[in-house]
């Protein structure tokens, strides 16, 4: 078999249908089996609270060492007449897209506003 | 030094009497080695006399979230304010004891630290989420204030609409570029100070005064 990464890209639409624990729990046993997965639309700033912490719980020795998580910055929408509105309505910052993989096995190289970089090696 | 703690203790039980206020319990948050027990130690100190924990050059020397309770501050202005200090682990999305062995521990200790660490990093960001009113942010200022870990940080305590001091530390070495703190978080006060050298922190104190009154 040819040895390779899987990566699954979950779209917002699909997203939007899970659960917080859903999402989460989705997203820990896809990485823990090796898989790197990208979503469409970033998490919530509480979702992004519950994965580290059930991220540390499952952290075992010489097993499953955590997960690398890059998402460019979140817009916040706030410059201009639309960020006026936007402050008025209290709309919230726009998250984006987000890489998440096993520590082990993806390492970020570089990373800007609208670049991310990462290198990712096979178990 | 001995003389000016007792002084500002009796400054600060003086005008404790007169504005009694509420209690804010305050979390030092930031990733493992920007200062945050350094930190915690000389606020402590400073206005009781005491101290929170060691500190180390190991990584994830504090496992668990320490609390010291009472502790009024004033600031220049005499404005003071109540706080419990609550000095937490590290947030980090990752452990691996193997990071411990490089600084000479055995694998047992090295696998016990990274247990413990874990359950740490989990611990504090429950205290996050249910019993915290206000959040010093570490960061050491020698170091990229882009990582992950720490936009991840901000975004959950503003969205948690807590008040935010973010600390730039370690201002006593020479790489040290609080700039480059301020161009990333310019939404909150940033404070440029060496915890070690206690360099600044007066201006943080007036600060803390300033928001978590």
């Amino acid at each position: 078999m040819i040895q390779g990464v899987q990566i699954d890209f979950l779209s917002a639409e699909r997203l939007d249908r899970l659960t917080m624990m859903e999402k989460i729990r989705l997203i820990l046993d896809d990485v823990r089996a090796g898989t790197i997965v990208v979503l469409e639309k970033g998490l919530l700033p509480e979702e992004q609270s519950k994965l580290i912490e059930l991220t540390m719980m499952e952290i075992k020795p010489d097993g499953f060492s955590g997960i690398e998580l890059e998402t460019y910055p979140a817009k916040s929408g706030n410059e201009g007449i639309g960020g006026f509105f936007s402050r008025l309505v209290g709309k919230k910052p726009e998250s984006r897209l987000t890489v998440i993989g096993p520590a082990n096995q993806i390492k970020t190289l570089k990373k800007n506003q609208d670049l991310i970089s990462a290198w990712v090696s096979s178990r | 030094m001995n003389f000016l703690v007792r002084a500002k203790q009796r400054v600060s039980k003086f005008l404790n009497a007169f504005f009694r206020k509420k209690r804010s319990k305050i979390g030092i948050y930031g990733p493992p080695n920007a200062g945050k027990t350094t930190l915690a130690n000389r606020i402590v100190r400073d206005w009781t006399g005491d101290a929170v924990g060691p500190v180390s050059e190991i990584p994830h020397e504090t496992r668990r979230a320490r609390r010291k309770t009472d502790i009024t501050i004033t600031g220049a202005n005499g404005s003071s304010v109540i706080i419990d200090i609550v000095d937490t682990p590290g947030v980090t999305t990752k452990i691996d004891y193997n990071e411990f062995l490089e600084y000479g521990l055995e694998k047992e200790e090295a696998i016990k630290r990274a247990r413990e660490a874990t359950e740490g990093v989990a611990e504090a960001m429950h205290w996050l989420r249910d019993d915290i009113d206000g959040v010093i942010y570490m960061l050491d200022a020698t170091q990229d204030p882009f990582m992950q870990v720490n936009i991840m940080m901000i975004g959950i305590i503003e969205s948690r609409k807590l008040p935010v001091i973010i600390v730039a530390n370690k201002i006593d070495l020479p790489d040290a570029a609080p700039q480059r703190i301020r161009s990333a978080f310019p939404q909150h006060p940033v404070i440029p100070i060496s915890g070690l050298e206690g360099s600044n922190v007066e201006e943080l104190y007036e600060k803390m005064t300033d928001m978590f009154g």
